[in-house]
């Protein structure tokens, strides 16, 4: 191979209850090398650049083709899917890479939190299609190929997490949402079936911590990997409950 | 004893079946068992939203002929068994093809958001080994768009109560209540073998627990991780499946190793580029001249190689995908041809595949997330280069032999309890665990098929085993639970002690380097004794690890060479069975037997494990087995049911050879009875 070293700064912490620590490693440089596969030398040679023997770094990640939203990560101060932070296009001139786990979730170990906040989400807000069952019933309701283009760049959420994570709204004093479960209303209720079931989605996003508490900082579409549009998403919901709560009541 | 009736076992708890993974063969299951009012643990390595399943992009078979093209269940039969070059047992491809537009459907009114037709119908596309346009897509990420729509019905019964036969609700018992973060350790079998739950390790706590279980149901992905890098995600070890096969559970087709011609190479992971970016017209090709020295889209049409349209006029860029890989390799391995690389000077492991011809909304609309994978990982654009691929280890048609009950109508007998069975006894295995549905090569698209089905197919025979069966495995005595508990505890303990000089990732990647250079698309009977040397070095060495992490939370080491130990036991039992088929089938070729050989080597390979010399692991090939189900011995052998399509060599040269009513897809009208112009059985 080659003599060129990356380094990597990684903040470590063994539980919730230990100390955080930074570590370093050097390893060596690869052609097409990503944050991952940089992750995996160090596991094959877990020492520290002063010499250590350490544990190798813990990290979650599954397919590593940025569809599972698992490796999600703080690479360089940004968040993101560490599977594709590419080590040419992060540090082109050989810079320390930083690694740190997400902030708004509760840490397991190392590069490794908690997100299960973010599934249970889904079920309040009833991220689903109510199907009489999965027995034959012939084909679903026809769409028009515009519905198929508006809810398929929102069904591609992986609930990653980062757009929770650059969220100033989502912190240990409030109790909002976050986008990426409002914009899972907006995909369920377009869909024809889902919109029988429209209200209850609404409802679960009125109040406390609900979509009125976005603070419009759009950081949320700046970060997320998909580019779903979750400030329209949000907007839409938003206006939608302001109607069911004005006219709501009139329609029961 | 009297038979286990009702909801509650005698020792009072609510009854529960454990499906261990959460792809969609897992979820499917899951549905099917909440449906007939089974309640279910289910238990998974990552969230299951988080599944490997979420990888598949290009789409999902069905036989819904809305082109006019006269497709039908029937031809889709032909045509799954022909690409399988005949090893598949038939009857469970034709419950699968009939099951088809039913699934598609369903998986439609579930709220997947398929591509649509300007009538706002479901739209198809073309895929591999068919000239038909019979699968449905999302966009290139189809496989997260099923496990998503599964994942949130599993989530709704997660809200579900569970009822008594009375159909009063049992107050604080949902219907699933879901193990994330755990791994599958072993099973626990009781006196007479018979499986009654399941012992489990917590990923955070690293407790090792065990649960009890009416029936298991294995649905834990394939072993692509055994070659080190894949098209897979890095959680598919095929821990689970090694497990199992070493508690005595049947391998079958280890061998069958399905290699993807077209993926990016790449230092962790090899990723896949679709099959479908073929079926929507794209085009494979190397420059004629190997010294080329232009950039491939600079490179004019007449000084192009489109080999594979040249060799296979009938099926062109889509034979499948034994074939394609096997033609790339010829053109890179031997004959040097590849991609030629100005820096290096070489020829580079690599052809180009093309889709620069076609139009970039078109493109966009059906592929942009295959070719949004190209663009982050290779940092070219693909919609103005043609772009490089070379083929990679994608998928496993072997896995835990399964049985099937045969209906008169040649198809299954619904609700059979040997459905999707393993030969222990209350142990399931559904996916691409299983070694069901796809002989010596699978047709592209028919994966999330076959997973689905095995879980339609799952569900209702659990179910069946589960009222039907005499006492409740939650009333097996608790000394079976602690024996199993504490067995598996020893060993983790003693992975926590081990600290030797090895180091286990280093040791994977000699594995993976062994089993992808000599046992993928060429085998040699030299190379693959070599491989087997290979394999027993590495679980001599494997004994001398560094466990490296002695945490006692979240521990990742110790995890890793268990999944590494149970990884050497199956790569032995695919390298063996190489071995031992003199013959070429499918995806399994070997230079030295060029041909198929129907009279010796027509029959499923049935491995089941032994302890070896040295602690080695040794595998024991069996021509018939026996095993007990609800009382009584049912005996199988390793003959494959060829009643609906009856062999026949297997060429892909002219169009329509996989199934004569194909030639209606040529030219777009209706075609033929396509069973009258097959011959059958
Ligand atoms: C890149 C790619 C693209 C593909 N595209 C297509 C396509 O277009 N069409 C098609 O038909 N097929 C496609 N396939 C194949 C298809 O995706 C897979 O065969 C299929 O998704 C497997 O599903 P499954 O339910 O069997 O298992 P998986 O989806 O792999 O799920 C396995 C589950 O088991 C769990 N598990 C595993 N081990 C353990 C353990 N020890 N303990 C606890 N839980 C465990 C995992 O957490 C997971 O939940 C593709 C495959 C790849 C790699």
């Amino acid at each position: 191979m080659s003599d060129k070293k990356i380094r990597l700064k990684i903040l470590r912490q063994d539980s919730p209850t230990k100390e955080k620590r930074w570590e370093e490693f050097d390893v060596e440089w690869h052609p097409r090398m990503n944050v991952i596969s940089a992750l995996m030398e160090v596991q094959r040679n877990p020492v520290t650049v002063d010499g250590t023997k350490v544990a190798p770094v813990v990290w979650e990640s599954s397919c590593l083709e940025e569809v599972c939203g698992a490796c999600t990560m703080i690479v360089n101060g940004r968040v993101r899917q560490s599977c594709t932070a590419l080590i040419d296009q992060i540090s082109p001139n050989g810079e320390p890479i930083t690694l740190a786990p997400m902030t708004k979730f509760p840490l397991v170990r190392d590069l490794i939190v908690d997100r299960s906040r973010m599934f249970h989400d889904l079920t309040k807000v009833k991220a689903w299609i109510t199907l009489d069952g999965s027995h034959e019933l012939g084909p679903g309701p026809r769409q028009a190929p515009e519905n198929q283009e508006e809810a398929y760049p929102l069904s591609r959420c992986m609930t990653c997490g980062c757009c929770l994570e650059a969220c100033p709204q989502v912190n240990d004093h409030s109790n909002f949402i976050g986008p990426a479960a409002i914009n899972q209303v907006r995909l369920f209720n377009l869909h024809p079936s889902g919109s029988m079931h429209a209200t209850e989605r609404l409802e679960a996003v009125m109040g406390e911590g609900g979509v009125a508490d976005c603070g419009k900082a759009q950081n949320c579409v700046e970060v997320c990997p998909k580019e779903i549009p979750l400030v329209d998403s949000i907007a839409q919901v938003s206006r939608a409950t302001t109607k069911h709560m004005l006219f709501g009541w009139l329609l029961k | 004893m009297a038979q286990a009736k009702g909801i509650r076992s005698e020792s009072g708890k609510v009854r529960r079946v454990i499906v261990v993974g959460g792809g969609l063969a897992g979820l499917m299951t899951v549905i099917k068992l909440c449906e007939a009012g089974v309640p279910v643990d289910l238990f998974s390595l990552v969230p299951v939203k988080r599944s490997h399943s979420v990888c598949a992009q290009g789409g999902i078979n069905a036989s819904v002929n809305t082109k006019g093209e006269g497709d039908s269940p029937r031809v889709h039969l032909e045509e799954t068994v022909y690409g399988g070059d005949f090893l598949a047992n038939q009857p469970p491809v034709k419950g699968m093809a009939d099951a088809a537009p039913g699934i598609v459907y369903m998986l439609d009114r579930m709220g997947v958001p398929f591509n649509r037709t300007a009538e706002g119908l479901l739209d198809f596309r073309r895929f591999g080994g068919t000239l038909f346009h019979r699968t449905a897509f999302a966009g290139a990420t189809t496989g997260q768009q099923l496990l998503y729509a599964l994942d949130e019905q599993v989530r709704r019964f997660e809200t579900v109560d569970v009822e008594d036969e009375k159909g009063i609700v049992v107050k604080g018992e949902k219907m699933v209540r879901k193990f994330e973060f755990w791994d599958f350790v072993s099973i626990v079998q009781d006196d007479t073998g018979r499986c009654v739950g399941i012992v489990a390790q917590d990923l955070k706590t690293m407790d090792v627990t065990s649960f009890p279980a009416d029936a298991v149901c294995l649905a834990t992905g394939g072993p692509g991780i055994v070659f080190g890098r894949s098209t897979n995600s890095v959680i598919n070890t095929g821990t689970a499946a090694s497990a199992v096969y070493q508690q005595g559970a049947c391998y079958g087709n280890g061998e069958f190793i399905q290699v993807h011609p077209t993926a990016i190479p790449g230092a962790d992971k090899l990723r896949l580029i679709s099959e479908s970016a073929r079926g929507e017209g794209g085009r494979v090709w190397v420059p004629k001249d190997p010294k080329e020295r232009r950039v491939g889209r600079d490179v004019p049409e007449g000084d192009r190689d489109y080999f594979l349209e040249a060799k296979y006029p009938g099926y062109g860029n889509l034979v499948p995908r034994d074939i394609a890989s096997r033609e790339l390799f010829l053109k890179c391995f031997h004959e040097k041809k590849g991609v030629y690389n100005d820096k290096t000077n070489k020829n580079e492991l690599e052809v180009y595949l093309d889709l620069t011809h076609i139009q970039k909304d078109v493109l966009k609309h059906k592929l942009a997330g295959i070719l949004e994978i190209y663009e982050k990982f290779v940092g070219e654009d693909p919609y103005e280069n043609p772009m490089r691929v070379f083929p990679a280890v994608h998928y496993s048609m072997g896995g835990l032999w399964v049985d099937f009950e045969r209906s008169a109508d040649g198809s299954l007998v619904a609700g059979s309890p040997r459905n999707q069975s393993t030969n222990i006894e209350g142990l399931y295995a559904a996916g691409e665990v299983d070694y069901q549905y796809h002989g010596a090569n699978r047709l592209g698209a028919n994966s999330l098929l076959s997973c689905i089905y095995a879980g339609m197919v799952t569900g209702p025979s659990m179910a069946t085993y589960r009222k039907n069966m005499k006492t409740s495995g939650y009333d097996s005595p608790k000394s079976t639970f602690d024996k199993a508990e504490k067995r598996e505890r020893a060993k983790y303990t003693d992975l926590l002690k081990l600290d030797g000089k090895e180091n286990p990732y280093g040791l994977h990647k000699e594995l993976g380097d062994a089993m992808l250079l000599d046992c993928t698309i060429e085998r040699h009977n030299d190379k693959l004794d070599k491989v087997i040397a290979k394999i027993d070095e590495l679980e001599d060495r494997a004994k001398k690890v560094n466990v490296l992490d002695t945490s006692e939370h979240a521990n990742r080491g110790a995890q890793f060479v268990r999944h590494l130990n149970n990884m050497l036991v199956l790569a032995r039992v695919i390298a063996q069975g190489a071995r031992n088929r003199d013959e070429s089938r499918g995806a399994h070729f070997k230079p030295a037997f060029k041909d198929r050989n129907d009279k010796e080597f027509l029959r499923s390979t049935l491995a089941l494990y032994k302890g070896g010399e040295k602690g080695r692991s040794e595998v024991t090939y069996v021509r018939e087995l026996d095993y007990n189900l609800a009382g009584r011995s049912v005996h199988v052998t390793d003959s494959v049911d060829i009643s609906l399509v009856t062999p026949r060599a297997r060429k892909y040269e002219q169009a329509g050879a996989a199934s004569a009513a194909a030639t209606g897809a040529l030219d777009g009208k209706e075609s033929k009875k396509s069973a009258a112009a097959t011959p059958s059985a």
